[in-house]
């Protein structure tokens, strides 16, 4: 390939001229980012948004921030399942459809890398990062410069691959970019190169962000506070938080010696000179099933929150949940071979991942028992997060039942790849992680903005998507029995083709939950004075996030709890708790500060210029990176005092709604 | 008229394929809807198969109690339901939760003693040493299957025969496949005769299986390989010997040479690859496949386990 000093790889031709969904896509993409930009502009919110989101270092404003840059990355890895769904469905009697491979094999990749990257990675974070400060009874995270810019990465990262859609190719790999395939002999152009700086980009935001949390629950706790005394919640973030710090470090230096094979000709993971691809496949699954552990564990701990909460009773066994939570997070590094029992490791070897996997279903199934007797004898409300919770039972006993049938070898030899797979995943993640999501963002969403969601649109969303997921992924489940793998383009047996589209109605009725969810935010916002939370805790709820009041105050709590119990805040209702209203003292509190912005903008660009081998500009923006953390460490001014002034007015105002309310 | 009737027709099928799946397939007495990997057709398959039931059978134990008793409680203990028991400071019991530990992990000790058992017995790298019900082992038929972008080569080596995207295999016979790939990784997956292994570039796996009922086989490649993918299909024919010794011999007259020259052209990339046949194969391809020095001058990739002093051409 021609490369220019200047430019690199990059010509004119990177761009997708002869293409025309994706010019259609980028028209669709300029209107509306356009007018967002001309909204902005003309409101005059720029100043707005960056004083008080974009160099924000309050963990809720940056939970926040996760949140919707996980939606927004939903309707794209969205867009993309649906692209699938009508290709799957008409590619039939010798007709190739409408995605020539070219386009096809990018899409279905990119679906993966989004969806668990950029849509559940960012949710589960973001649900963390607001969250569980507050669980603990502390004022911000242990280091929240460092939130601030894992947070920038992580949008870097999204913001590369979103690139490869306008300017060159993505990786036409699968989501996992095995080698040899994503080698530079067989992919020798941008795709995989975007593939891999948009992960390592992201990477380094999310390994900091684990770093950050662990310290924050570790060393932050309010005082009374032990282990065995944190919410779930807390401790399912714990967890996850660890298995983030432990395995994405694997994920990192996989896809460096990735980058020296493409890049420097190294042989780490060709054929030849002693390299071996199957160790690639070893390393990124070691990585990648603790992965699964970190979406679904923070999932697991809103349900446990939720059910409490709705129910009106004490979590049923405490204790047993946190066991349960730690056995999960220790097997979960000693199940990756599962992934890949067809290689042909021996007998005993498949044998020993095998039964290490379904070992996990113990404490999964006792997690599900524990939820199901927390919801006996209790006094159950059916608002938004508990409908959510029931059709996450359900659902995930499913999926997790088909799980432990491919954890069989002799039966993952024949549904390996399959279409069963795909459905068994989706089942898990949408009916374990994505459900969680959606009754965290429910449950917590009064916490953080003063106002619920409104419930009708959320009934039409649950309910599409519900019925949808299961309409969408029945059929694939079938097909899997009928012999069909997955990532095919173009089918022979024209008795497959009604399947795929019953899978394609599903997904139109997911389109419909995901219509729904953005009206409901919508509503919302029109009619948020109807929908206001004036006590702070509006579902009646246990733990010490709902002590404060909604939202929050940038310090959370004008006095540091004591902690009796892991119902914190029940306890303390229970025991006739008094709001102090005197006695203030002011708080020390972190500036805001744009560096981390700057850093990951410049550490983008500098990805930039390595996939498209522009030398000069991947080496002025290393050095720009170094030069700027270097002069930002020279910053000694960075905390203020919260005035003691402002915070006898805040807590006056609260004071004055609670009254309101009686 | 006919088209309205061809389309009710397949929505019954659909309702009938549907209801059957859902209600008969755990009990495996799916009969219908060609779900092939319920209803193979090979020795092997039908024992993961049975695998699969069983294991499926053994967790529905759990899973449909579970299931109803979320259903229940929820109903039983909505909070307008003001003569359900209310008890919100209950949270323990000990023999509950003896049992929510109890009971995944007796079913997790029987699925765990299935699995090691049926691991070993259907180990792909074991010799097959039961063709079918009552039937005594023979010599087994050895293929070399080579996948290549985006077709695969079948090599007989017992018969000097090499065949593109078509297989053949005589019923009740154990074949022993030799798996490798030219590039990158695939899958070979014929999901009426045995599961499926990778097939992987310098690198040879084992498959053992064997065909008891006569018929043409779906059969493709199940790992994404790159563009030509979803061509990468062929059909595998499950013959009596009598055919069997036919269609060699049909081989053996309509076939050319596959000397080195032409396998390096046939190995380049190629999509919908049309059946070829082969009446003369050159001595050791295979292994210079796998050890990746078929062209001239290149170095053969030293195999795991094997000594030092092997780097020449085979």
């Amino acid at each position: 390939m021609n490369e220019s000093f200047l430019f690199g790889r990059l010509t004119l031709g990177a761009l997708p001229l002869h293409e025309p969904i994706l010019i259609g896509t980028f028209i669709g993409v300029a209107l509306v980012g356009g007018a967002l930009l001309a909204a902005i502009t003309y409101f005059q919110k720029w100043g707005y948004l960056w004083r008080e989101w974009f160099t924000s270092i309050d963990h809720k404003r940056i939970g926040v921030m996760y949140v919707i840059l996980g939606l927004i990355m939903l309707l794209r890895g969205f867009s993309d399942a649906l692209m699938m769904r009508a290709q799957q469905a008409i590619a039939f009697h010798g007709s190739e459809g409408y995605l020539p491979a070219h386009h096809y094999d990018q899409v279905f990749t990119a679906h993966g890398v989004i969806m668990i990257f950029f849509v559940a990675m960012p949710l589960v974070t973001g649900l963390m990062n607001f969250v569980v400060p507050m669980q603990i009874g502390a004022r911000d995270v242990a280091f929240p410069f460092l939130n601030n810019f894992s947070f920038w990465m992580t949008v870097g990262g999204a913001m590369l691959v979103m690139t490869s859609l306008f300017v060159g190719d993505f990786a036409k790999t699968g989501w996992l970019a095995y080698p040899p395939l994503s080698g530079i002999a067989t992919s020798p152009d941008t795709g995989v190169d975007y593939y891999i700086w948009g992960l390592q980009v992201a990477g380094i935001g999310t390994t900091l962000s684990g770093i950050n949390l662990v310290a924050t629950i570790v060393k932050m706790r309010a005082p009374g506070m032990t282990l065995m005394r944190m919410p779930i919640f807390t401790w399912t973030s714990l967890c996850t938080n660890i298995l983030i710090v432990a395995s994405f470090p694997v994920l990192t230096a996989v896809l460096a010696l990735l980058a020296l094979d493409r890049y420097l000709g190294m042989h780490f993971f060709t054929t030849q000179f002693g390299g071996n691809p199957m160790l690639y496949v070893n390393l990124i699954w070691i990585w990648g099933h603790p992965e699964v552990y970190i979406l679904v564990l923070p999932a697991f701990g809103v349900f446990s929150e939720v059910t409490a909460t709705f129910c009106g009773k004490r979590l049923f066994g405490y204790s047993s949940m946190v066991y349960a939570t730690l056995v999960i997070t220790i097997l979960s590094y000693l199940v990756w071979l599962h992934h890949f029992f067809t290689m042909g490791s021996g007998a005993s070897v498949n044998s020993f991942f095998g039964i290490a996997t379904m070992i996990i279903s113990i404490p999964t199934g006792a997690k599900i028992f524990n939820w199901l007797f927390t919801m006996y004898h209790g006094r159950i409300r059916f608002e938004l997060p508990m409908m959510w919770t029931i059709a996450f039972i359900i659902t995930f006993t499913i999926g997790g039942m088909t799980g432990v049938m491919l954890a069989v070898p002799p039966a993952d030899f024949v549904l390996h790849n399959s279409l069963f797979l795909v459905a068994h995943f989706h089942n898990v993640i949408i009916g374990g992680v994505l459900f969680g999501m959606f009754a965290g963002i429910t449950y917590w969403f009064p916490k953080a903005f003063g106002f619920r969601l409104e419930p009708f649109w959320g009934h039409v969303s649950f309910w599409c998507w519900v019925s949808g997921f299961w309409v969408a992924f029945t059929p694939l489940y079938i097909l899997g029995f009928m012999g069909v793998t997955r990532r095919l383009r173009q089918f022979d047996d024209p008795s497959l083709q009604i399947w795929f589209v019953i899978a394609g109605i599903g997904a139109l009725l997911i389109l419909c939950g995901i219509v729904a969810f953005l009206i409901q935010i919508f509503v919302t916002i029109r009619r948020r004075e109807s929908l206001r939370d004036l006590t702070g805790d509006p579902w009646n709820a246990r733990t010490l996030e709902w002590s404060t009041s909604s939202p929050p105050p940038p310090y959370n709590f004008a006095f540091t709890p004591v902690i009796h119990e892991p119902d914190a805040w029940w306890d303390m209702k229970q025991n006739g708790y008094v709001r102090p209203l005197r006695g203030f003292k002011p708080i020390v509190m972190p500036k805001n500060t744009g560096a981390g912005f700057v850093l990951a903008v410049l550490s983008s660009i500098g990805a930039f210029g390595l996939i498209w081998y522009i030398w000069w500009l991947a080496a002025v923006s290393f050095a720009s990176v170094l030069a700027f953390a270097i002069y930002h460490t020279f910053e000694y001014d960075r905390e203020y005092r919260f005035p003691i002034e402002k915070i006898i007015q805040t807590e006056d105002e609260r004071t004055a709604m609670l009254a309101q309310r009686s | 008229m006919i088209k309205r009737d061809k389309r009710a027709c397949n929505v019954k099928k659909i309702v009938c394929c549907g209801l059957r799946l859902a209600v008969l397939a755990p009990l495996g007495l799916l009969s219908a809807c060609h779900a092939v990997v319920l209803e193979p057709s090979g020795e092997i398959a039908e024992h993961q198969r049975n695998l699969l039931l069983a294991s499926t059978g053994l967790m529905l134990l759990v899973v449909v109690p579970v299931i109803a008793l979320t259903v229940l409680f929820a109903w039983r203990y909505r909070a307008s339901n003001r003569h359900a028991t209310y008890q919100p400071d209950w949270d323990h019991s000990i023999y509950l939760e003896l049992m929510i530990w109890a009971i995944p992990l007796l079913i997790i000790i029987c699925l765990g003693a299935l699995t090691w058992v049926g691991t070993h017995l259907l180990d792909p790298y074991r010799p097959i040493s039961r063709v079918g019900a009552g039937q005594d082992n023979a010599k087994p038929l050895v293929v070399d299957v080579v996948a290549l972008d985006w077709k695969w080569l079948f090599i007989y080596p017992q018969y000097g025969l090499a065949t593109v995207n078509d297989l053949a295999a005589p019923l009740d016979q154990p074949i022993e496949f030799h798996i490798t790939s030219s590039t990158v990784m695939n899958s070979f997956y014929v999901p009426a005769l045995a599961g499926q292994i990778y097939a992987m570039p310098g690198m040879q796996t084992r498959l053992n299986a064997v065909i008891n009922k006569p018929g043409d086989y779906a059969a493709f490649s199940a790992n994404y390989s790159g563009a030509g993918f979803s061509g990468m299909h062929f059909v595998f024919h499950g013959l009596s010997p009598a055919d069997f010794r036919h269609w060699l011999d049909e081989a053996h007259e309509h076939g050319g040479a596959l000397d080195r020259d032409t396998y390096l052209r046939l190995a380049e990339p190629s999509q919908h690859e049309p059946i070829h046949r082969y009446n003369s194969v050159a001595p050791d391809l295979f292994e210079a496949i796998l050890r990746q020095c078929v062209r001239e001058g290149q170095s053969c990739r030293r195999m795991p386990g094997t000594m030092g002093g092997e780097d020449t051409q085979p």
